[in-house]
């Protein structure tokens, strides 16, 4: 039996110590905001944080995160107003919506680490998450204007 | 007057394909095209406007009936019905907002709720073709007035007053005479009591009046859930009892299973079960593949024991398909006589005596749309009633589809559309819920499919593959007398009939016959081309290979003649008019009657003169950067594009600036304008770059965004512009914006290298053809 820590909740798993923690997240906790975009770490749409770092959940296995603290997207605030999630309401940033929670744990991963990045920065730390729509240009704004106080 | 009847169960592209061979359903066979069945829709635009649409033949033409679209609580909460799908345009807002301004609801009292696949409740549900806004703006202004008139109807009785002195402002009815009021709620009652107004009758408002139309103040209704992960995808739906299937499908389209051992993947903790999924012979329409499908507790453990799978294909008539081989027999096609499908003067004899002959050759590989979100559909099948949840373009056909695939009436089938984590085109085509379908109805439990990547890239409806030809011939002055364009691609129609070697009319009018350059000899031809892998509608389509080959070939005439490129483009544009394409049989204009939306010179010239003037033009570049422009018009408008390039001494390219100017006639959310083309520089570039998806042995060679890249963050253009054309009048006929930002980007970006390089790319993508 594992047990992890997943917004605060200690989940157990008694499966596949290997299993993916995407997986996990959605299919046995039931917290479908993490999403599934490519399994191979190449788009950021299961971007979570564990500790203060911005993991992708599709390469990594549930038996990695324990002992850790793993945030998803329902538990980066208590009511979505995270500077990020507000920052995104306001420049509207998303279209499909898809990657965009990946996107807003990227940044709000980035933000911890480096409160004031500078535009090329977010460029930067952003460069793993795909958007297929191509809210790039949002996105970027959005990011510095969370970093600047929205 | 323009009463809609609707040819039954047709949908919109068949009836330019062949249909004896083609029709999506064998009901058509029987009914035949002028149909002995024609229903009278529930439709009638309103006779004072100006203009018709295509909406009414488009299968199961409009509704127009406030009770299917808007509700009322006794509390005052309006809900009104959002009919098509939502994948990052913003209709499931726009849509419901037009209805909303009609009937003077106050927004923030106002829900949306998701209508299920019902054609026949709803109205033609397929959201394609960049068609929502253009072909429901009148019907959902004509749902929002009755809504208001009924209750301004029942104020009115309530009050004993004339109905003329009682007026709907911000969800309340007012009778200013008396100083009374009552609002929505007070009244939903007794206003669904009285009957609908007739269409001819409703007074709309009048636009200088619209609080929300045309003001792009009012975000989408998802926005919150979106950015706290709780907008529900196709793959958030979550059943008690639910499996969790991956199928592992053909390598080589049309290929089947010839053998399998499942012992392998049962070992894997949590796989349940191992079992065939039914296929259909190629060309398969919109039917599954087949395949092995690994059932489980969950879906990584589906994924890691179909990894474990031992299965032996057949590869069958496609296994031989070569990207390399293919291009080459494009290229030959290209190079002969085709098809002729349009002709104005003699081409032929004014290319013999011109005095100078430009002849480019391009060249667009298979594309795959990669949505974020791969296919995935959950179904439940208990007894002969299917339950659906997925996320499609088409509802409506995803319904008819599960009903004849497991046997069963339409009426036992419910989809339910979920978000759609992008669509492109691809989940216009309901496989995947079909696959759900069959696999719930073998085990009796709850199942969803969840495509991988790799399925997604490999298993797809691609993009066609296509060499353009152009040969232009010039006289002593440098003027174009002749143009003769050879298209060559496998056409979509292949995935509906064997043996199909043409385009289809919807093919040849994206950017082929539709050519609107002022021209005295011009030939189109359609030489012959075989598909060898299932082709589908990827955004903006065919406008894609013809936008980047026609405005590439106008910046090759420039070059050749030393002009500006943009003075080149405006001089072939010509005179301000609308084109007369009778030479052309079965034109295509986007299913739209040409009176309404006619391919008016005047417009496309305005587009790139805005962004000209805009976009800055002829502007100072430092080296190494170069600016380009093309133009184009789909869907029924007209996009202009200006691409600024930089260039560094090792070939990268980086895009500082993009300037877009669209004239998509009246429209309803600015703000959504101009995120749709911001995107759709994206993915120009993303195409223009990276796109390939290419075949050896039958089998697509690409899996993931590492070997079909698509452009991230780092990558995008510094800052897009965006410029609206304000519509000439209220009455202008709104025209796309989903689709028709994509093609002029690809060419705008190839002249910009050349300006910048004077490297002329002909074949896409890019890739590393800058690098020295």
């Amino acid at each position: 039996m594992i047990k992890v820590k997943i917004n605060g909740q200690e989940q157990n798993w008694d499966g596949d110590p290997d299993l993916p923690l995407l997986w996990f997240i959605r299919d046995e906790v039931g917290l479908t905001g993490t999403k599934f975009g490519c399994g191979q770490a190449l788009c950021g749409s299961c971007t979570v944080i564990v500790d203060k770092q911005a993991v992708r959940a599709c390469i990594t296995s549930v038996s990695d995160v324990v002992g850790r603290e793993v945030t998803t997207i329902e538990g980066l605030h208590p009511t979505g107003d995270h500077s990020v999630q507000k920052a995104w309401r306001q420049l509207n940033v998303p279209q499909c919506g898809f990657c965009q929670t990946g996107q807003i744990m990227q940044a709000a991963a980035l933000l911890m680490d480096n409160p004031k990045p500078s535009h090329d920065q977010i460029r930067e730390a952003l460069s793993g998450n795909i958007c297929r729509c191509g809210c790039y240009q949002r996105i970027e704004n959005a990011v510095h204007l969370a970093s600047t106080g929205v | 007057m323009n009463i809609l009847t609707n040819p039954s169960k047709l949908r919109g592209f068949e009836k330019h394909i062949k249909v004896e061979n083609v029709s999506r359903r064998s009901i058509l066979k029987g009914l035949g095209l002028a149909g002995g069945f024609v229903l009278a829709a529930p439709v009638m635009m309103r006779p004072s406007f100006a203009y018709e649409t295509g909406a009414g033949k488009m299968p199961h033409g409009v509704v127009v009936d406030p009770r299917v679209f808007v509700s009322i609580a006794p509390d005052g909460m309006v809900t009104i019905v959002a009919h098509r799908s939502e994948m990052g345009t913003g209709v499931r807002t726009s849509l419901p907002l037009i209805v909303a301004e009609e009937l003077e609801a106050d927004w923030k009292r106002v829900r949306v709720q998701q209508a299920h696949g019902d054609e026949v409740k709803f109205g033609n549900q397929d959201t394609d073709g960049s068609r929502s806004t253009r072909h429901h703006l009148i019907p959902m202004r004509q749902i929002g007035a009755s809504a208001r008139t009924m209750l301004e109807q029942a104020a009115a009785k309530r009050w004993g007053v004339p109905a003329a002195e009682v007026k709907a402002v911000n969800h309340e009815v007012v009778h200013s005479a008396s100083r009374r009021k009552l609002g929505f709620g007070e009244l939903a009652a007794d206003a669904a009591k009285e009957s609908v107004p007739s269409v001819e009758g409703l007074k709309l408002k009048d636009p200088k009046d619209f609080r929300y139309l045309g003001k792009g103040e009012i975000s989408i209704v998802d926005l919150h859930d979106i950015t706290t992960g709780r907008a529900e995808y196709g793959a958030d739906v979550r059943l008690p009892g639910m499996k969790y299937a991956v199928i592992a499908r053909p390598p080589v389209t049309g290929g089947n299973v010839a053998s399998f051992d499942g012992a392998e993947a049962m070992k894997v903790s949590g796989v349940e079960k191992v079992m065939e999924v039914k296929g259909w012979p190629w060309p398969s329409k919109f039917q599954p593949l087949g395949g092995i499908a690994v059932i489980a507790r969950n879906t990584g453990a589906a994924i890691k024991g179909r990894d474990a799978l031992k299965v032996t294909w057949e590869d069958g008539a496609n296994a031989k398909y070569d990207s390399v081989a293919y291009r080459a027999e494009l290229e030959d096609a290209a190079r002969k006589p085709g098809l002729v499908v349009r002709k104005e003067g003699d081409a032929e004899a004014a290319l013999k005596g011109a005095d100078k002959v430009i002849v480019g050759e391009y060249y667009l590989p298979h594309l795959a749309h990669v949505a974020m979100e791969t296919p995935v559909a959950v179904a439940d099948v208990k007894g002969d009633k299917v339950e659906v949840w997925a996320p499609v373009q088409s509802p409506g056909g995803t319904r008819e589809d599960v009903a004849k695939t497991l046997g069963i009436p339409e009426e036992n089938v419910t989809v339910n559309v979920t978000l759609l984590g992008g669509g492109f085109g691809r989940k216009s085509k309901c496989d995947f819920a079909l696959e759900a379908a069959l696999l719930s109805k073998e085990l009796g439990a709850p199942v969803k499919v969840q495509w991988t990547r790799e399925d997604d890239i490999r298993n797809g409806f691609l993009h066609t593959v296509s060499v353009e030809r152009i040969e232009a011939g010039l006289d002593k002055s440098g003027k174009v007398i002749a143009w003769r364009h050879r298209s060559v691609a496998p056409s979509i129609a292949s995935t509906f009939a064997a043996g199909t070697v043409h385009q289809a009319p919807f093919e040849l009018g994206m950017g082929l016959v539709d050519m609107p350059f002022e021209i005295a000899n011009i030939q189109c031809e359609n030489p012959e081309a075989a598909a060898h892998t299932r082709i589908g509608w990827f955004r903006s389509v065919s406008n894609i290979p013809r936008a980047f080959a026609v405005q590439s070939m106008v910046a090759e005439i420039a070059q050749a003649t030393n002009r500006d490129p943009k003075d080149m483009l405006l001089e072939l544009i010509g005179a301000p008019r609308i084109l007369n394409l009778a030479s052309v049989k079965d034109l295509w204009n986007y299913g739209e009657p040409y009176d309404s939306y006619p391919i008016d010179t005047g417009r496309l010239r305005k587009v790139v003169e805005l962004v000209a003037d805009k976009g800055g033009w002829g502007r100072q570049v430092p080296k190494g950067h170069g600016l380009g422009i093309a133009a184009h018009r789909s869907f029924v408008s007209y996009i202009a594009t200006i691409v600024e390039v930089a260039v560094d001494d090792k070939g990268k390219l980086t895009v500082p600036r993009v300037d877009t100017a669209i004239d998509c006639g009246a429209y309803v959310n600015p703000e959504r304008i101009q995120s749709q083309i911001e995107g759709a520089a994206i993915m120009g570039m993303s195409l223009a770059k990276h796109g390939e998806i290419t075949f050896t042995n039958g089998r697509v060679q690409q899996g993931n965004y590492d070997d079909f890249p698509v452009i991230r963050i780092d990558e995008s253009p510094a800052v897009t512009n965006v410029y609206i054309v304000p519509p000439a009048s209220p009455d202008t006929p709104p025209s796309g914006v989903g689709e028709p930002g994509v093609p002029p980007f690809a060419p705008a970006l190839i002249n910009a290298i050349f300006a910048a390089t004077g490297k002329r790319i002909r074949a896409m993508p890019i890739g590393k053809q800058l690098e020295a």
